[in-house]
């Protein structure tokens, strides 16, 4: 499945960097894998590896938000970092508006550096502390030696305010804002060379709810302002389905189901989609009273990386898992128009193996609680 | 001495209860109950001594003294009855401020609250605004200046079945905590201590308040960590926490607070640190223990599904004090203060498609050392200048109530309040 995508695209060869029209894809990965080397011993001898993204396929268009979705440790952060290539793939092909851009060096990747952009989870820990705000929102110019209209001082007053600062915290220190502030500064260093591609990194989770329903908002009116490409990872399923336009479900390393906000939320075809929206707490109490209890329960946590279970890595958690499950890992295919999933047995669509029909772990009691 | 006749009734309560418990509780119960019982006598005993010197009526100005003086808020209230009070958990009118260089930190400044058995009070609040103060005020852990600071000072009152806990002697709260109130904390992780297994901290607990040998509290905890859904509980009793994942550290944490039978729990941000399926299992726990055990529970959280999913009354809280006080439905369905509105309005909704935008309240929590004047929300309130006179900016407005049971502190007429909502505020949800 996957080394079929690893021929040259026609786009590649010629190296032509020009805007893609509305709806092409800006980004393009296609079996994407990290595995990080587990060593040990005094010659670092390698005993093992963390899959923490084991092939992943999905393209970016151009001006959409595409959220990322998932449970600690299902790669999402990583899938951030190796798009931005701040990791280095260890297999797959990122192209970047029809460059493949895998295996760039640091050089190499300088001059996509002005159109990739990434924000980072905690405001906290991504502003440098004996830096004034100023020296923070410039860094971009001076790093790509970019000279802005009316010079670097008047463009970083004029970012911040954009995003909502006062021109006059200019000369200010990353301490004496607050983690809203803070979350915006971080947004305004983003903006400065006027990328195409954002990644935010779990933009939103250390911020108080109306704070961050503020920064929710004004990542709305940039993206409709400045045209910008968003790829928004994050654990909460209520932030992405304000923000995304389409969403991609991880789990261990994988994509088991990606397409638009509507058919996700409204028809999920992948049980662990299912389940994941179903343990989401839903801020209405009527709701509780009417829904009494079928909310899907998942037993225990999510399998460790290192050793991840055969075939679909779901079927251990999986109440509609079957004997094809665990031999056979589900590729992931459209079922319904735009709307990809990776499952044998999936709702909301017809089963992919009708002829399987012994559940695995009757006996385990695993699936729906009460 | 109405302390002793209500330390009487609840020695039989106690039993009641050990008796209702698990299969495995029951099996156990012999053992446990007499020492039980016996402790019970003692801490009655120890009521009784110190009942004399220290009745509520003499400490509480003796105590409360160097928080009301300092700050000079309460020079216009009237002093109230010290009565025991019927709830089984009654909060009157707590402050908790701490002295720092910069100048007092209002923390809680001045929360009244009340919590019957077998029931869910859920707080919410942004951070800052004094939900977690208020929980360790609960538990009489504000008594020491930590790394060298001044102690807090507190004040107000605190009844926990008929016994007043600010003024409780150190070495009786000492007994309380743990077996009566018993808290689960944010982040297991820090709360567990690293050194030591986690059946070893459990049985520790349990030991502290109960005169059993060491194989019977292995019995418990055990018992507990299987109640809990800890797999192969027995193998799991020598485990550290860094070898649980995070979800199960969260559990052994519930396991810790339930093994002595609490009637009061307090949760203080119990799944924030975890994943969604991993809270929804965290979460189904909770409301499972407690219709089970017959708990009160106190839930302190940010996320407002959480609160819905669990609570049947919420408290919502700004600054310090309450602004809206009333059931999970009234409070989701006709909320009356502005803050409300905002929290309701921030969040991005996971059952209904988007609305267009977000309406977050604006601005930033206020500083507690410098709390506006009048209303503490009027900055941020987008209806500040509703009522006449600016008298959102000068006077502080009362918690009242709008309908009964629901009280809430805005100084906007209840007709303003119900057109705003309605016409402006459920049409943008």
């Amino acid at each position: 499945m996957t080394n079929s995508a690893n021929s040259e695209p026609a786009g590649a060869a010629t190296g032509t960097l020009t805007d893609p029209p509305e709806g092409e894809s800006l980004l393009r990965v296609s079996g994407l894998k990290k595995h990080f080397p587990v060593t040990k011993g005094l010659f670092k001898r390698q005993v093992g590896a963390v899959l923490a993204v084991d092939g992943l396929d999905f393209d970016v268009r151009s001006g959409e938000t595409l959220g990322i979705v998932g449970e600690s440790g299902c790669g999402k952060s990583t899938m951030g970092r190796l798009i931005t290539r701040l990791l280095e793939p260890t297999a797959g092909k990122i192209e970047f508006e029809g460059k493949d851009i895998t295996h760039l060096g640091v050089g190499g990747m300088r001059p996509l550096r002005r159109d990739v952009q990434m924000i980072f989870q905690d405001p906290y820990s991504s502003l440098n502390p004996r830096h004034t705000v100023g020296s923070i929102v410039s860094a971009p110019f001076k790093l790509q030696g970019v000279q802005p209209e009316g010079g670097v001082k008047k463009e970083v007053q004029r970012l911040l305010e954009v995003v909502g600062l006062s021109p006059e915290h200019y000369n200010r220190y990353p301490h004496e804002f607050s983690g809203g502030q803070r979350q915006r500064i971080g947004i305004a260093r983003a903006l400065a060379l006027n990328p195409k591609l954002v990644v935010a990194d779990e933009p939103v989770s250390a911020l108080d709810v109306s704070i961050q329903a503020q920064v929710v908002n004004l990542l709305d009116d940039l993206q409709q302002e400045l045209g910008l490409t968003y790829v928004i990872i994050a654990h909460d399923l209520s932030v992405i389905r304000h923000v995304s336009d389409r969403i991609a479900v991880m789990y261990l390393g994988k994509i088991v189901e990606l397409t638009d906000r509507q058919s996700l939320y409204g028809t999920p075809m992948h049980p662990y989609t299912q389940a994941l929206l179903s343990a989401v707490p839903v801020p209405d109490p009527r709701r509780k009273a009417a829904q009494g209890r079928e909310r899907i329960l998942l037993k225990g946590d999510v399998p460790s990386p290192m050793n991840p279970p055969s075939g679909c890595r779901f079927h251990t958690r999986c109440w509609k898992a079957t004997e094809v499950c665990r031999t056979t890992e589900p590729p992931l295919v459209p079922l319904a128009t735009g709307h990809e999933v990776a499952c044998h047995h999936p709702e909301n669509a017809p089963d992919q193996q009708p002829g399987d029909t012994k559940l695995l772990r009757l006996a385990d009691g695993v699936g729906t609680a009460g | 001495m109405t302390d002793h006749e209500h330390k009487d009734d609840a020695v039989p309560a106690k039993k009641v209860k050990a008796g209702k418990g698990t299969d495995a509780a029951k099996a156990e119960s012999p053992e446990a109950e007499s020492p039980t019982a016996e402790s019970k006598a003692e801490s009655t005993k120890a009521t009784g001594t110190t009942g004399a010197s220290v009745t509520p009526e003499d400490a509480a100005p003796a105590r409360g003294a160097g928080g009301l003086a300092s700050s000079g808020t309460a020079a216009g209230e009237p002093e109230l009855e010290k009565q025991p009070p019927k709830a089984f958990l009654e909060v009157r009118d707590l402050r908790v401020h701490f002295p720092t260089q910069d100048g007092l930190v209002k923390s809680v400044d001045g929360l009244s609250f009340s919590l019957e058995k077998g029931k869910t009070l859920g707080i919410v609040g942004e951070s800052g605004s004094g939900k977690s103060v208020t929980s360790l005020g609960l538990m009489g852990l504000h008594t020491v200046g930590q790394y060298g600071r001044q102690r807090p000072h507190l004040s107000g009152e605190i009844w926990l079945n008929g016994q007043e806990l600010l003024t409780a002697d150190p070495d009786e709260m000492r007994k309380l905590r743990g077996r009566e109130i018993s808290m689960i904390f944010q982040d297991p992780l820090s709360a567990l201590h690293p050194f030591f297994t986690v059946g070893d901290q459990i049985v520790e607990a349990y030991r502290v308040h109960h005169k059993v040998d060491k194989k019977a509290a292995r019995r418990r905890a055990i018992e507990l960590l299987d109640r809990v859904g800890i797999p192969e509980p027995a193998k799991r009793f020598s485990s550290y926490p860094h070898e649980f994942s995070g979800g199960m550290r969260q559990r052994a944490m519930i396991a810790m607070s339930l093994v002595n039978n609490p009637e009061l729990l307090i949760a203080d941000e119990p799944t924030t640190a975890l994943d969604v399926t991993v809270q929804a299992q965290i979460l189904d726990l909770i409301r499972d223990l407690q219709q089970e055990f017959g708990s009160a529970v106190i839930i302190i959280t940010h996320d407002l599904g959480v609160v819905a999913e669990l609570s049947d009354d919420i408290l919502v809280m700004y600054g310090g004090r309450c602004v809206e006080y009333g059931t999970a439905e009234k409070v989701f369905y006709e909320p009356q203060h502005p803050y409300t509105w905002g929290l309701l309005g921030s969040m991005p909704r996971i059952d209904r498609d988007r609305a267009d935008r977000l309406i977050p309240v604006k601005g930033s929590p206020p500083s507690l050392i410098n709390i506006p004047q009048g209303c503490a929300f009027n900055p941020r309130c987008p209806y500040a200048d509703v009522p006449a006179g600016g008298v959102t900016r000068t006077e502080r407005p009362e918690l009242r109530e709008t309908q009964p049971g629901h009280l809430s502190a805005c100084h906007m007429e209840p007709e303003d309040r119900q057109r705003i909502w309605t016409e402006e505020i459920v049409p943008k949800l």
